[in-house]
């Protein structure tokens, strides 16, 4: 926790495409300074590979400002690295130690293909929000506000739901690669929500069986997900999403054969 | 019908088998144990409550046929969400640690199976090749004056309580019952119910084991 230059090794999980044989290298990353963010310590690093003439190590980041959902390392074993409630991008070499050994390892899910190092391939969320995670509303001017009336407490819950950031340590930390957690949070955000009823039934089949589809494992309520979601998500959400379902299947007018994707 | 089948082709549909199957194996666990209560009233309250049972063959027929079908649903589902599981992480982590998992979930796929040789073993030794037929209260005395077949009794029931610790809670989850209210209670519940079965079943053992229940 020192304000001080710390020396640490990295061991670096490298690949140099999808279904590419991968290992680990060593790097020593020196002077660095613990103000640094994780991402920023790796630039470093990454400099110093480029003017030895030797491939980068590629990791995903957009926003670096733990809001797009864009990064994602697990570091030591932990989706998002050691500390609650922070994206990597967000979390400051000041959490680790002079010397430590930091093992850096890519989201590892069958639905999450690797395209090169720690880059993973995420457009399997992107196909399960396609299935579902969608309103239909009368575009144009915008409405009055207040036109459509929404309880306090619900708009909060549904707000609770909403800040997942799609960044997928989710389906990296759960011990069955399960992507429950992203897909209840945005079944029950929109749910919640009095613009959302129109599709509600369907969107729930149709989100779930995508989840199926796209290879993702099965909840065992462990709670992994939660602990690691740096946006808080809440495992309650999926208790949701099962209800969801089940309610879907039991009430929908719908004809059977809408239901099979 | 079709609906009950395109849910159960989902993860979700199968989840909530194995807790609708659970919860009825879970029902009956209850059940025995109050009725296995008897041993501590004597031979005759034990031997009249089975031979109670016995004259109600609808009954135990039928909870019979019900258990078979719970249990075929509840490994059935098991089984093929665990072939998905495992192959849905891909590659293997080198370093893995878990942040909220305790130990009971994590041994979920240990004590399962484990419960299922001990139920084998139970049913083979007092219901199905019974030392002395119609004599239950002999039958358990006896066999558990063994050391070695009190022991196993003591691990099946541990397995027992630490599989249904999360599978209770687990199954809460699964069908979608959950409140914000409420929400602690789910394991204020399942801490109660393995913790009372659990103590409860490994007390006829231990009793015989200690000379308070004798032939
Ligand atoms: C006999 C062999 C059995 C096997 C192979 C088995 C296997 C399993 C497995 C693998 C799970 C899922 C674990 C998880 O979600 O983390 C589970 C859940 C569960 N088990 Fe069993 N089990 C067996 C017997 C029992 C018995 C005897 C009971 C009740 C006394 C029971 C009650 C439950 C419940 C309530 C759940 C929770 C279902 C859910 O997650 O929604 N099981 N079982
Ligand atoms: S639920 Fe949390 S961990 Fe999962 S994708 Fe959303 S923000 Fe990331
Ligand atoms: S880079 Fe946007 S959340 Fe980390």
């Amino acid at each position: 926790m020192a304000d001080e230059l710390i020396n640490v090794t990295l061991h670096v999980w490298r690949q140099r495409g999808p279904n590419r044989p991968g290992g680990f290298e060593t790097y020593h990353a020196k002077d660095i300074t613990t103000h640094m963010s994780f991402l920023e310590m790796l630039d470093v690093v990454n400099e110093d590979l480029i003017e030895k003439g030797t491939e980068p190590i590629a990791f995903d980041y957009d926003c670096r400002e733990g809001i797009c959902g864009t990064c994602g390392i697990v570091v030591n074993g932990v989706a998002h690295g050691p500390q609650k409630l922070t994206t990597v991008c967000q979390l400051h070499m000041r959490q680790f130690e002079d010397g430590q050994e930091i093992w850096l390892e890519p989201w590892r899910a069958q639905g999450f293909p690797i395209v090169k190092d720690l880059i993973v391939d995420r457009s399997g969320f992107d196909r399960i929000i396609q299935a579902g995670g969608y309103i239909s509303i009368r575009t144009g001017s915008a409405s009055e506000a207040n036109e459509m009336p929404i309880a306090k407490e619900v708009a909060d819950r549904a707000m609770d739901a909403a800040a997942c950031i799609g960044c997928g340590a989710c389906v990296a930390a759960c011990p069955n690669a399960s992507a429950s957690l992203f897909t209840a949070a945005k079944i029950s955000h929109l749910s919640l929500m009095p613009q959302g009823q129109a599709e509600r039934a369907d969107r729930a089949r149709r989100m779930v069986a995508q989840m199926d589809a796209e290879g993702f494992g099965a909840c065992t309520n462990h709670g992994e997900c939660e602990a690691a979601c740096p946006k808080g998500v809440s495992l309650e959400w999926i208790a949701r999403m099962n209800r969801e379902l089940v309610r879907a299947m039991v009430k929908s007018e719908t004809p059977a054969r809408t239901r099979n994707r | 019908m079709q609906r009950a089948l395109t849910l159960y082709q989902t993860t979700v549909g199968k989840k909530v088998v194995m807790a609708l199957s659970g919860g009825i194996i879970v029902g009956f666990v209850v059940g025995h144990f109050l009725g296995n209560l008897n041993l501590y009233l004597g031979p005759e309250a034990l031997n009249g409550y089975a031979a109670k049972l016995h004259s109600l063959p609808a009954l135990v027929w039928g909870t019979r046929i019900l258990l078979l079908f719970a249990f075929g649903a509840h490994i059935g589902s098991a089984y093929q969400l665990w072939r998905r599981n495992v192959s849905a992480r891909g590659s293997r982590y080198k370093r893995r640690k878990d942040l909220a998992t305790d130990y009971a979930a994590r041994t979920m796929y240990w004590t399962g199976p484990i419960l299922l040789l001990y139920l084998i073993y139970h049913l083979l030794e007092f219901t199905i090749l019974p030392a002395h037929p119609g004599d239950v209260y002999r039958n358990v005395v006896e066999a558990f004056q063994n050391p070695w077949i009190s022991a196993f009794y003591l691990a099946g029931n541990l397995a027992l309580g630490l599989h249904i610790f999360h599978g209770i809670f687990s199954a809460f989850q699964s069908i979608g019952a959950n409140h914000p209210r409420y929400n602690s209670y789910r394991r204020d519940l399942a801490i109660a119910i393995s913790a009372v079965i659990t103590l409860g079943n490994v007390s006829f053992p231990i009793s015989v084991l200690a000379g308070i229940v004798t032939l």
